[in-house]
């Protein structure tokens, strides 16, 4: 069935009440992602990731994923050195412009084992804008002259007011968005504080959303401030309470980034390749039963510095 | 006097910080063009505007939280808005981004770059992160510069993949559908080029300082349209330097002489 016909069936028979959803993490993702899933993941390179979720995905050994965000980053690398993706859809994967190109990303791609669909951070944006709005397809200039409609298949169209030249991106509907927010209720009620990304047009596009959220609040606290909810309750499936779920990325208003974790991680692999990617994963993911032990391997007083700094900057202090 | 001592990327981000007029709304990731922009404007542009794809706009470049990436949340230190990615990259095709900048892998005789891939699509010889906003910026910015090193095996005569289109070839940019934007000038730590207007192709246009001809040439994989006349850079200040070091004690994003 074309994917537009199918995702509005899916919205349209979904238990739209407004119920509670807060579960477990373990619980949302073995409901929610399944074996050969495509997985639309929030943020864009830094900043919310779904690491928290990335990570139990990884320990319940999630297959055949295609992933589709529009700036890959840590939470793709350790999908990819856990072998578990089988095509990224994105604009960029590595893991930080100051880290140089992924090593494991080089290897997944370059040895065939893994597709990377390219497109432009605009052209996925609006892919997911498109299914957003429950259309088939957005025009716009970006692409035009290049070569990436020749690898991700856009097609050029012909303006039918103006007669202009175009490119037109597919609508992508995910199977499931999982999306990192700082605050929501139990209903799935969702805030953002800073950028948001794609993210709002994830949650819409796809047809199951999981919210990962650093605070749970009370629905009063939403209604106060019901013009910061970007995402609305009758979208989401499932709630889960993961404060730091972003580490060690940075999270806006509440830290910033762990960056001699990443640094650690990346040396590692320099010298050590997949083998050390793997024991990464050994220790901080297959070695730990959930996020909270996860947490407690991480050292409080760098966190709180990072916190410090996140307030600093979210406050814009000298 | 005493010859100022300076490296390739701290005269490429003096130029790059030269070249943007005041008032102007910039449109760059991180790294050394940021940091040419922060120095422009401390010196030349007080006015100017830096949006990030990250959707910040006009943050406070105050060099104490220089951001890793334009999706960071250093990027929207004191920013007046932080909007949706989709919000800031339609703005640059709605015409509001002046100035983009670029780097690349490779960059051909036509100014396209490529940061996908080199070799085959399904199996690279060496697979690169991929446009990011690079493409949107190329495409979508009213005047677009590329900031690079100046090295043999980035400038080929024809790149692997266009990820991100200059004048695309001798038919230039409007028979490919591009009708906005320009690419303006491609700034290295040896030289600056431009295109000519009828060509389309990449044109000398000066050299660095104690630069010769040759050394340009030696290292670039296709020759540039060479002009009768070729203007020679004036070298960077001693404040120039002064600040761009201030910014980056460590020359983390703007190398620093040895």
């Amino acid at each position: 069935m074309m994917d537009l016909i199918e995702a509005r069936k899916v919205a349209e028979q979904r238990d739209h009440s407004m119920k509670d959803k807060l579960m477990s993490m373990d619980e949302a993702v073995r409901k929610y992602v399944k074996n050969g899933d495509t997985v639309a993941l929030s943020s864009a390179n830094y900043n919310r990731l779904a690491m928290a979720a990335v990570r139990e995905m990884i320990r319940q050994n999630i297959r055949d994923l295609t992933i589709a965000k529009t700036l890959c980053s840590f939470d793709v690398e350790l999908l990819l050195a856990a072998g578990l993706v089988k095509k990224v859809i994105s604009s960029w994967t590595s893991i930080g412009v100051v880290w140089g190109v992924s090593r494991i990303f080089r290897m997944r791609v370059e040895s065939g084992e893994v597709e990377f669909e390219e497109w432009s951070n605009l052209g996925i944006n609006l892919r997911f804008k498109a299914a957003a709005m429950g259309v088939p397809f957005l025009p716009t200039f970006a692409m035009l002259g290049s070569d990436l409609p020749k690898v991700n298949k856009a097609m050029t169209i012909t303006c039918p007011y103006t007669g202009l030249k175009l490119i037109a991106v597919p609508a992508l509907f995910p199977d499931v968005a999982i999306i990192h927010v700082q605050r929501a209720d139990k209903y799935g009620n969702a805030i953002i504080d800073g950028p948001v990304f794609a993210d709002p047009d994830i949650a819409r596009a796809a047809k199951h959303v999981i919210i990962t959220a650093e605070e749970i609040v009370d629905t009063n606290e939403i209604r106060r401030e019901a013009d910061k909810t970007c995402i609305p309750f009758f979208l989401v499936d499932a709630v889960v309470c993961a404060p730091f779920g972003s580490h060690p990325y940075d999270c806006f208003g509440y830290y910033d980034i762990d960056y001699e974790h990443v640094d650690d991680y990346v040396n590692a692999v320099k010298e050590g390749k997949l083998e050390a990617a793997q024991e990464y994963l050994q220790e901080y993911v297959y070695g730990v039963k959930d996020h909270f032990e996860y947490l407690q391997k991480i050292p409080l007083e760098r966190v709180l510095a990072k916190v410090h700094r996140a307030k600093a900057i979210r406050y814009g202090w000298e | 006097m005493t010859e100022l001592r300076y490296t390739g990327a701290e005269i490429a981000a003096v130029v790059a910080a030269r070249s943007v007029e005041d008032n102007k709304v910039v449109f760059t990731g991180t790294g050394l063009p940021l940091m040419a922009m922060a120095l422009a404007q401390r010196l030349y542009a007080p006015n100017l505007v830096i949006v990030f794809e990250g959707g910040q706009v006009q943050p406070i470049l105050s060099g104490k939280y220089t951001p890793f990436s334009p999706n960071d949340i250093r990027a929207g230190y004191k920013a007046v808005m932080l909007a949706s990615t989709t919000d800031v990259l339609c703005l640059m095709q709605r015409g509001h981004v002046d100035y983009g900048f670029i780097s690349g892998a490779q960059i051909d005789q036509y100014g396209n770059v490529n940061t996908s891939f080199i070799g085959d699509y399904r199996k690279p010889k060496v697979r690169l992160p991929g446009s990011g906003g690079a493409n949107d910026i190329a495409s979508l910015a009213s005047k677009v510069i590329i900031i690079t090193r100046h090295e043999k095996r980035r400038f080929v005569e024809k790149v692997d993949f266009i990820t991100s289109p200059g004048n695309v070839d001798e038919k230039g940019r409007e028979y490919h559908g591009l009708i906005f934007g320009k690419p303006l000038l491609i700034i290295t730590g040896l030289a600056v080029m431009d295109y000519h207007p009828e060509l389309k192709r990449v044109r000398l246009k000066a050299l660095h300082p104690g630069v010769t001809l040759e050394q340009v040439l030696d290292n670039m994989g296709f020759k540039p349209i060479i002009p009768d006349k070729i203007e020679v850079t004036k070298p960077p200040t001693e404040e120039e330097l002064r600040i761009l070091r201030e910014m980056d004690p460590e020359g983390r994003w703007v190398e620093h002489p040895k």
